[in-house]
């Protein structure tokens, strides 16, 4: 690639140790050698089942964990411990549960003003409330309510003050977390929208993980598909959905409740049979192969590398 | 879906009666017309929420109004009261030898004698003890004893409590491991027992300059103190412990963090401004339990000194006379159960109105 | 006369009572159940699709009471019966499945344990053959290997697995009704299809009505036969499932189906319905959607709108339908 892109991960592993008996600790492999690239002003869209990683990754990109192994470069530069202050001001999370997200002990405008306050970006009290304001009318947000609490907001406005946090120090990065997952469908929308409109006015570029395909798909460019700590295929957003090839992606694509009953009744669904392994027992070699239809001996033998099938897009499986 | 009484043919003219509507009804609602329909509900802070609740609450405004009275009491009736706690009742700077275990409301001889001459004697409300005492200053002075004993020992055991809890919850791994099997230890010791061994070793190992003013508490109630802090403030540090860790897992932390916040930062914003409401329930559920205990040991004569009072030293000491005088034990007997009681029951009030879980 | 429904509820209003006063959760819900058939009860937050549930099972909240309205099992009005009457009609007649499959279950007894109570209670069956019942209906539900399951905890469980569970204890009387409340929505996408083909497959085989409450669009337009739309309490729309989803006849439906990514409308920008769902503690006094409707008129503003006829398929409560007849008659006072 010529460009550098905005954020770029190579290889990264999280694995965390979980106690398994009074002296046996296991290694939990979280995210296990994850590597894809976010250009400015670009949403890349995680897809996953819950426990596939997907979460982890996004908070190991703000290194609110360390990662195992792997590396994280912003616009070219490794991002450690030591430098990751000054990263946070360009780096930024939107959290999935707006009630717990948001403390209800404070105001609106203290939750937004926090990170103002940390990064001490303002040098008198009105610049403060000046940009508070600011950020709350970039949200939709009414600047009368700047006094309440967090508590007297619906889901969808709960939500808004969150994204008004991450934008306080004017990001180039944004990991969204799950952020509509918790809201009703009516408001869904809305929040969606507000990230493109906010994307095309401000440059922002998302890491949008989520597990609603549709979302997902609505919102993205690119998308990457996680099954157990692994990305399994990653494409653009229309190669990934219609020309899906692993068959992980395919009955996950097939499972999708679409709100169209003709269609739905029409299609024909792959059903996967069993359960998610445990991630402390994964099968050896590729870890889908225990639900997969297409297994062969391989699959057992070693994990299948991402291979381009043209255009970019990636797939990881060794007999499709 | 019911397929009822569907009629043959429907157009919507058919079901309904258009001609009582108007074109007007039909006009577009303007946004202002709109926006009426949709307020939001008035503003509250968490604060303000609490209280109303709690001012809901029969049992715990009962029991604020009890307290009150009690501490308004405690206050104003020894500045009215003419006599002293100490003080051997005399007339006219004549010892009353005959103003020994009076009735309530009730004069001796010698003072009749006084009031009959034109003289005036303030009543003894509950009478007198059998060394001449007006036993209404003592149940008041009791009772002080008594509700200062609870309340700081109950602030000790929350200081310790809370910088040990905290420590311990939010540095977590092997500090907690170690500080929390500490606590394990003293929580396995029998606490009554070691309460009476202290304050006994106590009393004799601390000795204060006559005039200072821990002196002038008396070593007792020093030792009271002593005693409390380092054995209730186990169950403290655990709470707070177990307050900080639940906070710690939510996301706002999380957030907090991802902004660059510092570990300071974090705990003075976000996690004491919402373990304080816990806070203030315990501490409101370890007042009686101090004052309990306190009652404890000055009944089997290891608490406060005499001659000063104390409520359960004064039902020790009306035992004596229970056939004759049973009221002497029923005063300070019965001011206990109102404090502990209306302690208890405010402590559940607060913890209905302010604890979030309990939150609908 | 009419005819005779499995389950017929007229004009239910369910209310709680809360430190901050009456809150009207349901207000004038009216819908028959044949049996067999798979209802979808749709709505957001706050819409009153679980209160209505729950009012049918009669498994409110303490604080929750049906204060108007008919609840006719196979008619028979259930808001009159005695507990002791409605414990053997709870599990018998109509069970109910829940959304959070971690903790419907006791984690302290075995699957086993549990799934036999409740056919004991409901049943004549002892010793052997309640054991043979439980294996029988973890097959039912497509657990493979029941006998190794029945000894296992909760915990030892996934979450698809333990909502089978769930549903082999709903099915353990062979009730008339099924109610599933929001029954895949904590579980994954690939989970979820294997509980929504299973509802289907037992609905086909043991010919039970199934009521499917949720708030996703998707899952309904996939299972039901038909549907109700609800809205602050209030039904705005009902019909079959084709009518609700290509032919919305009340804006909140047609809000709703514009601003959901669907397959055709990828590229496009989602229309979202404004403003916040609606706050029940503060009902407005005409149209529930009043506010958030961007066609509202002055009449919505004052005027809660009657349900009408608009095939025979279908009604809707929407002014709008009633605007355009009163256009077409040419109306003008």
């Amino acid at each position: 690639m010529s460009k550098t892109p905005l954020v770029e991960v190579k290889n990264l592993k999280q694995y965390f140790p979980i106690k398994t008996g009074l002296f046996k600790t296991e290694m939990l492999k979280a995210v296990d050698d994850v590597s894809f690239y976010i250009n400015e002003g670009e949403t890349l869209g995680l897809v996953g089942e819950s426990g596939c990683g997907k979460t982890t990754v996004g908070r190991t990109l703000l290194h609110l964990y360390e990662p195992t192994a792997g590396e994280i470069l912003y616009e070219g530069t490794p991002v450690t411990e030591k430098n990751i202050f000054s990263m946070r001001k360009k780096m930024q999370m939107v959290f999935q549960d707006p009630y717990s997200s948001l403390d209800p002990r404070m105001t609106v405008e203290d939750i937004i003003g926090e990170p103002l306050d940390v990064h001490k970006l303002y040098s008198s009290r009105g610049e403060r409330r000046e940009k508070i304001l600011h950020l709350m009318e970039l949200v939709g947000l009414n600047a009368e309510h700047a006094t309440r609490y967090a508590h007297e907001f619906s889901g969808g406005q709960r939500q808004r003050i969150g994204i008004a946090r991450a934008l306080a120090v004017d990001p180039k990065f944004i990991v969204c977390d799950e952020p509509v997952s918790a809201l009703d469908v009516s408001i869904q929308a809305q929040v969606i929208n507000m990230f493109e409109e906010l994307q095309e006015k401000l440059g922002v570029a998302y890491l949008f993980i989520a597990h609603d395909l549709l979302v997902v798909h609505h919102i993205s460019k690119r998308i990457a598909v996680m099954y157990m700590g692994k990305i399994v295929e990653t494409g653009t957003a229309d190669d990934v959905n219609y020309n899906s090839i692993h068959p992980y992606t395919c009955s996950l694509m097939s499972a999708v409740p679409i709100p169209d009953p003709d269609y739905i009744r029409g299609r024909k669904r792959i059903v996967l049979e069993g359960d998610v392994p445990s991630p402390l027992h994964m099968p050896s070699g590729c870890p889908f192969r225990t639900r997969c239809n297409h297994a062969c001996e391989k699959c057992a033998e070693a994990m299948p590398p991402l291979t381009d099938r043209g255009n970019g897009h990636m797939v990881a499986c060794w007999v499709k | 879906m019911g397929n009822d009484k569907m009629p043959k043919k429907n157009p919507l003219s058919a079901q309904i009666n258009l001609s009582k509507f108007n074109s007007f009804m039909f006009e577009k609602a303007s946004d202002e017309e709109k926006r009426q329909q949709d307020v939001m509900s008035e503003s509250t802070t968490f604060f303000k929420d609490g209280m109303r609740k709690l001012f809901k609450n029969p049992l715990a405004v009962g029991s604020i109004v009890v307290l009150g009275l009690i501490l308004i009491t405690i206050i104003v009736a020894p500045m009215i009261v003419p006599y002293h706690y100490e003080e051997i009742l005399s007339v006219d700077g004549v010892r009353d030898k005959g103003a020994k275990n009076l009735a309530p409301f009730t004069y001796s001889k010698l003072e009749q004698q006084y009031i009959d001459n034109g003289g005036y004697r303030f009543p003894h409300i509950f009478g007198t003890d059998e060394q001449c005492r007006d036993y209404f200053v003592r149940v008041v002075y009791g009772t002080r004893v008594s509700l200062i004993v609870g309340f700081f020992a109950s602030i000790i055991v929350l200081f310790l409590g809370m910088l040990y809890g905290s420590i311990s919850g939010y540095l977590g791994g092997k500090v907690d491991l170690i500080m929390m099997r500490i606590v394990d230890v003293i929580y396995s010791l029998p606490d009554m027992l070691i309460i009476i061994l202290l304050s006994v070793v106590l009393q004799t190992i601390l000795n204060f300059s006559p005039g200072s003013l821990l002196a002038s508490l008396g070593t007792n109630m020093i030792s009271l103190f002593i005693v409390f802090g380092l054995l209730y403030w186990v169950g403290m540090a655990r709470l707070i412990r177990g307050q900080i860790l639940s906070i710690k897992q939510n996301e706002y932390i999380l957030a907090a963090k991802s902004i660059g916040a510092p570990t300071g930062m974090i705990i003075k914003r976000h996690i004491l401004p919402n373990c304080l409401s816990v806070i203030i329930i315990s501490t409101a559920l370890q007042i009686p339990s101090a004052i309990f205990t306190e009652s404890y040991l000055s009944f089997v004569g290891l608490g406060v000194q005499a001659p000063m009072p104390s409520l359960g030293s004064l039902a020790n000491a009306a035992r004596g006379g229970l056939q004759s005088y049973p009221y002497k034990l029923m005063f300070p007997a019965l001011a206990i159960c109102l404090i502990v009681l209306s302690f208890n029951l405010l402590g559940d009030g607060l913890r209905d109105a302010f604890d979030p879980k309990l939150k609908k | 006369m009419e005819k005779d429904y499995l389950l017929s509820v007229q004009d239910l209003h369910t209310s709680f009572f809360t430190d901050a006063g009456e809150v009207h959760a349901v207000n004038g819900v009216s819908f028959n159940l044949n049996p067999g058939e798979i209802l979808g009860i749709v709505g957001e937050s706050g819409s009153g699709k679980s209160v209505t549930a729950y009012s049918v099972m009669q498994i409110l909240e303490s604080t929750g009471r049906v204060t108007g309205g008919k609840i006719l099992y196979k008619g028979d009005d259930l808001t009159k019966w005695s507990s002791s009457k409605l414990d053997k009609f709870r599990g018998k007649c109509v069970s109910i499945i829940f959304q959070d499959p971690m903790t419907s279950l006791n984690p302290v007894f075995t699957i086993g344990n549990q799934i036999e109570e409740a056919i004991k209670l409901h049943t004549e069956k002892k010793g052997a053959e309640v054991h043979e019942r439980a294996a029988e209906l973890l097959t039912l539900v497509g657990i493979t290997d029941p006998e190794k399951r029945l000894v296992q905890y909760p915990h030892e469980l996934s979450g698809g697995m333990r909502q089978r569970v769930m549903i082999a204890m709903a099915l353990a009387c062979e009730p008339d009704i099924l109610i599933a409340d929001e029954p895949t929505t904590a579980l994954d996408v690939t989970i979820q299809a294997q509980i929504l083909e299973l509802i289907q497959d037992l609905q086909k085989k043991i010919g039970m009505a199934v009521i499917l409450v949720t708030h996703d669009l998707g899952v309904i337009a996939e299972l039901c036969d038909n549907i109700i739309v609800m809205y602050g309490g209030r039904i705005c729309e009902r019909g079959t499932a084709r009518e609700i989803f290509y032919n919305p006849k009340h804006e909140y439906t047609k809000g709703l189906l514009k601003s959901i990514p669907n397959v055709n409308n990828m590229k496009e920008k989602l229309v979202p319905i404004a403003g916040s769902p609606i706050n029940i503690l503060n009902l407005p006094k005409g149209c529930a959607f009043c506010a958030r409707c961007e066609n509202c008129m002055k009449i919505c503003l004052t005027d809660v709108p009657e349900e009408l006829w608009i095939n025979e398929n279908h009604k809707a409560s929407c002014w709008m339908n009633v605007k355009e007849a009163f256009e077409a008659e040419g109306g003008k006072k």
